[in-house]
């Protein structure tokens, strides 16, 4: 058996001896020591910390603990022979240990009240971002009044970091999804031998479908979350609230310059990605079909209708006011803790691409009804 | 045995955004004091503190903590100097997604092989012991008031028993009551525990009542080392300025 290091009962002479470091480092064994030992059940008891080398706080605690347990087993501790500075210290502690209460436990919920608590709050929150987007369009008109307050150099700054700063990763991506696009087709169209038809097909999906919604997924990705984090850490730190009191609603200076910016940065980027789309079809095009970039354009200009242009790109600004607004709402909802901006983020994105193609679903729909 | 200075300094050097913060700053904090540091805005005091803590690294010197030296300790050294010192930072630095108990409580769960009920009753303990009530133990940190945030990041600092104290402005933004309970704390646990406390404070009260000596920073290095009541007749212009407001004055006279 191993030599108990702190603690030595003399059961006849009714007696513990403390010794060593009852410190916190120690308490683990400590502990385990003190379950080992047979108390003696009733009568005096004398507890001897003149041992004692150094004592911290926890084991302060642990002794009145044990002292506190044996007494409800009805012996009677006596402490003895303690320094007068672990006297202090036990004083202290046996002071606040008074206080020491069972914390209430936080019950955990049946999922019925989880599922209509969740239900609850996502009401509340499609009503808080109505009313939100209600203020911000009020506060728009006014502006329209007196355009002199739009803050030009800050819708300049959002299109400069939202659309400049993207053109190169939008331009990557819709070249390459132009090179799958042609290519999945291209194996059809080989197969009955019609490889011209691959101009219609890449131009009207590019230009009707993945240049607008690829262009706006990125852009929810990149922007939508960085409007969030900006604008929910301003509130973590209290700056939109300083914003408030010097009279400057956060909307005129924050929430429309950077709505405005995206709402003209996402068409011309759509515009953009819808180029570097047809140009990633007409190399492969010509790679895989032999459909020379010559052919192809020829083609493209007699066939592709400027209607299909024009229907892909009055899908952005709508993609551009979902995506600025859901993240800006986001942002203002966020609540003092670094979590909560991890939250709001995410959600932002999240809803972001989900409202993109739920609009997008609704626009086939219409277009499909008015015969466009 | 000599006793061993708890924290020595010898010729630090920070370079920092254009101009030296500090320049052959020496500084040594002997064990169971209370060493205030003091100085003007930019004097390079919170500089000091991070390196002291390693959280930024000077551009030479050397800075022994606990008789290591922290310039060139390995990782494992470190990890058990940080076991041996708590932090008050001055923004509080409390994780705000854990409620104040799990706040108390981090360090203990990551430090010791102690149970759940034996960490949750050690970090209540910590909590009653810088003066909070109980109830709050399951709030978290946004939902307290400033003066009780500061007591639980306190509440934090001190769990794992260190010998070694910093306090970073711990009464900056209280109102007088709160600021003089967390000076009573201060000078109640470094007595019943024998804590050595280094305490950056602007606050002339704590000064007076909490501290033994007093660093003066200024032209990027201690200007002296005294306790307070030496230190506020200490013929040097810039520390003659700074208590020489009438902050100071006021203040001297209540304590002399």
């Amino acid at each position: 058996m191993k030599e108990a290091l702190f603690l030595k009962l003399d059961t006849n002479a009714r007696r513990v001896d403390c010794q060593g470091e009852w410190t916190l480092a120690n308490l683990h064994e400590l502990q385990h020591e003190i379950k080992k030992i047979t108390w003696p059940d009733a009568g005096k008891l004398v507890i001897n910390g003149s041992g004692i080398s150094k004592m911290d706080s926890a084991g302060a605690w642990l002794i009145l603990r044990s002292v506190k347990k044996l007494e409800s087993k009805g012996s009677k501790p006596q402490m003895v022979e303690f320094s007068d500075q672990a006297q202090k210290l036990l004083d202290f502690i046996y002071k606040k240990m008074e206080n020491l209460v069972a914390l209430p436990k936080v019950k955990a919920s049946n999922w019925v009240i989880r599922l209509g608590k969740v239900t609850v709050e996502q009401l509340d929150e499609l009503y808080e971002y109505l009313s939100f987007v209600g203020k911000l369009s009020l506060e728009t008109l006014a502006l329209f009044l007196k355009p002199w307050q739009f803050r030009f150099s800050s819708i300049v700054n959002t299109i400069d970091k939202t659309g400049a700063r993207a053109l190169g990763i939008i331009a990557l991506l819709s070249f390459m999804i132009g090179v799958v696009i042609a290519y999945q087709m291209g194996f059809q169209l080989r197969n009955y031998g019609a490889n011209v038809f691959i101009v219609d097909l890449l131009g009207l999906s590019v230009l009707r479908e993945f240049g607008p919604l690829l262009s706006a997924i990125m852009v929810a990705g990149r922007t939508g979350s960085a409007f969030t984090a900006q604008l929910g850490i301003m509130r973590v730190n209290q700056e939109i609230d300083a914003l408030d009191t010097m009279g400057v609603t956060p909307g005129e200076l924050l929430l429309i310059p950077r709505i405005t910016g995206l709402l003209i940065a996402l068409p011309l980027l759509t515009m953009w990605a819808d180029i570097w789309g047809i140009i990633g079809g007409m190399l492969m095009a010509n790679n895989m079909l032999g459909v020379t970039p010559y052919d192809f354009l020829d083609r493209f200009q007699r066939e592709i209708p400027m209607r299909s242009l024009i229907l892909g790109l009055v899908k952005a600004p709508i993609f551009a006011l979902l995506i600025a607004s859901i993240g800006c709402f986001q942002g203002m909802q966020v609540e003092g803790s670094a979590e909560s901006v991890g939250t709001k983020t995410t959600r932002s994105v999240v809803l972001g691409i989900f409202f993109i193609i739920l609009a997008d679903a609704f626009f086939s729909i219409i277009f499909s009804k008015l015969r466009l | 045995m000599a006793e061993q200075p708890i924290i020595e300094i010898k010729g630090l050097s920070t370079y920092l955004g254009g101009h030296w913060v500090n320049k052959d700053l020496d500084l040594t904090v002997q064990q169971g004091e209370v060493m205030g540091i003091v100085g003007g805005s930019g004097a390079g005091k919170t500089t000091v503190l991070r390196e002291m803590l390693w959280l930024q690294k000077p551009n030479s010197g050397s800075i022994k903590v606990f008789g290591t030296e922290i310039t060139t300790a390995s990782s494992r050294a470190l990890l058990a100097l940080q076991r041996r010192w708590g932090v008050l930072f001055q923004s509080n630095a409390l994780f705000s997604s854990l409620t104040v108990l799990e706040n108390v409580a981090f360090p203990l769960k990551e430090h010791t092989s102690l149970d759940h009920e034996t960490i949750n009753e050690l970090a209540l303990l910590k909590i009653l012991m810088v003066g909070l009530p109980a109830d709050a133990a399951i709030k978290y940190p946004a939902e307290l008031s400033g003066g009780m945030q500061k007591r639980a990041a306190f509440a934090r600092a001190i769990v794992l028993d260190p010998e070694l104290i910093f306090l970073d402005e711990p009464s900056a933004g209280l109102d007088p009551n709160s600021a003089e309970g967390i000076d009573d704390l201060i000078l109640n646990l470094q007595g019943t525990m024998g804590l050595t406390v280094v305490i950056i404070t602007h606050d002339m009260d704590s000064l007076w009542r909490v501290t033994n000596r007093v660093a003066f920073l200024g032209e990027g290095r201690v200007l002296c080392v005294e306790p307070m009541a030496k230190l506020c007749v200490n013929p040097h212009p810039e520390i003659k300025q700074f208590f020489s407001g009438p902050r100071g004055r006021a203040i001297k006279g209540t304590y002399q």
